[in-house]
């Protein structure tokens, strides 16, 4: 039988995708174990019980300095940040995306000033952002919101216009205004699909707010890990990198789930 | 009761002439069918009556005032696809149309002006024999049923024109046979005057009153392009529709079930047939 014909069995099903992850912890094993066995203090892959003696110093046991829990308040610092740029960048598209989508005035005086913004590398004015804002959290904040509010914006706007023509005509002949289809027409539409917008935008997000903490900062997660390279401590960078990007899947995750319970439509109109 | 007068209508794009010096007066409470191959200006004459497109030259009239620049509720449409909401229920659907007259800051209603526009809605949506489906998405309707919940939703508004672009072209024979049955009905219960593309001869003659074809016939072998589409038939259809028999106004009440889900039709742009015993002129 052809390879494309064969499809796995139900077992195999649930067994498959686990592989490789069971395959990348046990190649990590066994390099740090052969490591470990030359040189016992080998700071580069570290074992399983130094692996979780620093998990159980940064999460479980107040810093000795200040008893704070440290993972917990990286974790509270990084998710604050992340999603308040997350927020802000979603009512801005939200807002001036509809709004140059369905306006062609609009659509004729933004299309290209935007897509020269959404040009410049967010990065790259991470120094204009420091000098205007200062260091702190705003500083953070608004560079995932450059990094991530004109993505969200062009792409919003073209999801308007890509809305069936006839749907705006329907509208018109009962009678509605404007602003009426705004709100009842394109707004409820285009919900769902900025959820599946931010949700590839997270990827990035995350990007520029571990940029932002390890170049200025005082807490979190980007800025904890980048702190303790300096001392080669593999053995929190790793614990720390295997919970960032168990938290991207949970905001994922999450998204997803409210996408399906507050849009059921629109999951039914992908043939879903 | 709404008369269309269209004077002396030409239709360019740019050097193409799409449609050239129609005249037509439409009385009140036709139904006119517009036929004709693909590409001859039919949908581009039934956009320019919905306001979706200017004439380049020439006037259109309805009751005497010129057509507004853009659509109003005065005319009511139903397009081949997309003509509902994905996001409204089959109850949403229908009721949005009061919404929007009713409040214009939130085209929501609230209270006992909502009920009253569900029950105003209700009625209608019963009438086209969805009352079983009023909290579906449409998404879950098959074709057939989305077609009936367009027209309820366009009906509602009591618009004083109808036009309809294709509208049972993508649904399977049969049940197209039971819409044309539901079409007739709404249209002699009211006095609005339709105006409908379609492809299907057979259902040109069978809902109208009066079938116009469109086409586009070789006059000259130079720039071809400068010659658009005429009126080369105008048809009385007789004998002038009859009231809805016993039998549609129960099946309307009975809705049967064989509406299935929409399929791609096939072969659309094949010659029609024209049945002999329903052109009698």
């Amino acid at each position: 039988m052809r390879i494309l014909n064969r499809q796995p069995d139900p077992v195999t099903r649930v067994l498959l995708p686990v592989l490789p992850f069971v395959l990348a912890v046990a190649a990590y094993a066994i390099a740090s174990s052969a490591r470990l066995a030359v040189n016992p203090d080998d700071k580069l892959l570290p074992g399983a019980t130094s692996l979780l003696d620093a998990l159980q110093r940064f999460a479980f046991s107040p810093d000795r300095r200040t008893g704070d829990y440290l993972m917990l308040d990286d974790t509270i610092a990084s998710l604050e940040r992340l999603l308040s740029g997350l927020a802000i960048s979603t009512v801005i598209a939200g807002v001036v995306g509809i709004a140059v989508g369905m306006i062609p005035y609009l659509r004729t005086l933004m299309a290209s000033i935007l897509a020269a913004i959404s040009l410049i590398p967010p990065l790259a004015i991470l120094p204009i952002i420091f000098i205007a804002v200062g260091l702190g959290e705003a500083a953070k904040i608004t560079l995932i919101v450059v990094g991530t509010a004109p993505f969200l914006l062009r792409d919003l706007a073209m999801r308007v216009q890509e809305l069936p023509s006839e749907e705006m005509i329907k509208a018109q002949t009962l009678g509605a205004t404007t602003w009426q289809i705004a709100l009842r027409i394109v707004v409820p539409q285009m919900l769902p699909r900025l959820i599946d917008s931010v949700r590839l935008s997270l990827g990035s997000a995350w990007l520029f707010l571990i940029s932002a903490e390890a170049i200025a900062a005082e807490n979190g997660l980007g800025y904890r890990i980048f702190l303790v390279r300096r001392y080669f401590a593999m053995d929190v960078i790793l614990p720390y990198v295997a919970w960032i990007t168990f938290l991207a899947f949970l905001l994922d995750y999450l998204l997803r789930a409210a996408q399906r319970a507050a849009f059921p439509w629109f999951a039914m109109g992908r043939g879903r | 009761m709404t008369t269309i007068t269209v004077q002396n209508v030409w239709k360019e794009y740019g050097e193409r002439v799409v449609l050239e010096s129609l005249n037509i007066e439409i009385l009140p409470h036709a139904f006119v069918a517009l036929v004709g191959p693909s590409g001859c200006g039919k949908t581009t004459f039934l956009r320019m009556l919905m306001s979706m497109e200017r004439p380049t030259r020439g006037k259109i009239l309805v009751d005497g005032e010129p057509l507004p620049p853009e659509p109003t509720a005065e005319r009511g449409v139903v397009f081949q696809r997309y003509s509902v909401f994905p996001h409204l229920t089959v109850l949403g659907n229908v009721v949005l149309g009061q919404e929007f007259s009713g409040s214009r800051i939130t085209g929501r209603l609230f209270g006992t002006a909502k009920r009253r526009a569900v029950d105003a809605a209700r009625d209608i949506i019963k009438a086209v024999g969805l009352g079983e489906a009023e909290k579906k998405y449409p998404a879950q309707l098959s074709g057939g049923m989305q077609q009936r919940l367009a027209l309820a939703q366009a009906l509602i508004k009591r618009p004083k024109i109808l036009l309809l672009d294709e509208p049972f072209g993508a649904l399977d024979p049969g049940i197209r046979g039971d819409i044309h049955e539901l079409m007739l009905k709404l249209w002699l219960e009211t006095e609005m005057t339709v105006v409908m593309v379609t492809h299907d001869l057979p259902e040109a003659f069978r809902l109208g009153t009066r079938v116009i074809a469109f086409e586009r016939t070789p006059r000259a072998t130079i720039e071809p392009h400068r010659f658009g589409a005429v009126i080369t038939h105008d048809i009385e259809v007789w004998p002038p529709k009859p009231t809805p028999s016993a039998a549609a106004r129960n099946w309307i009440a009975h809705p049967s079930d064989r509406d299935v889900p929409m399929a791609p039709s096939i072969g659309r742009d094949a010659p029609a047939f024209v049945s002999t015993e329903t052109v009698a002129s």
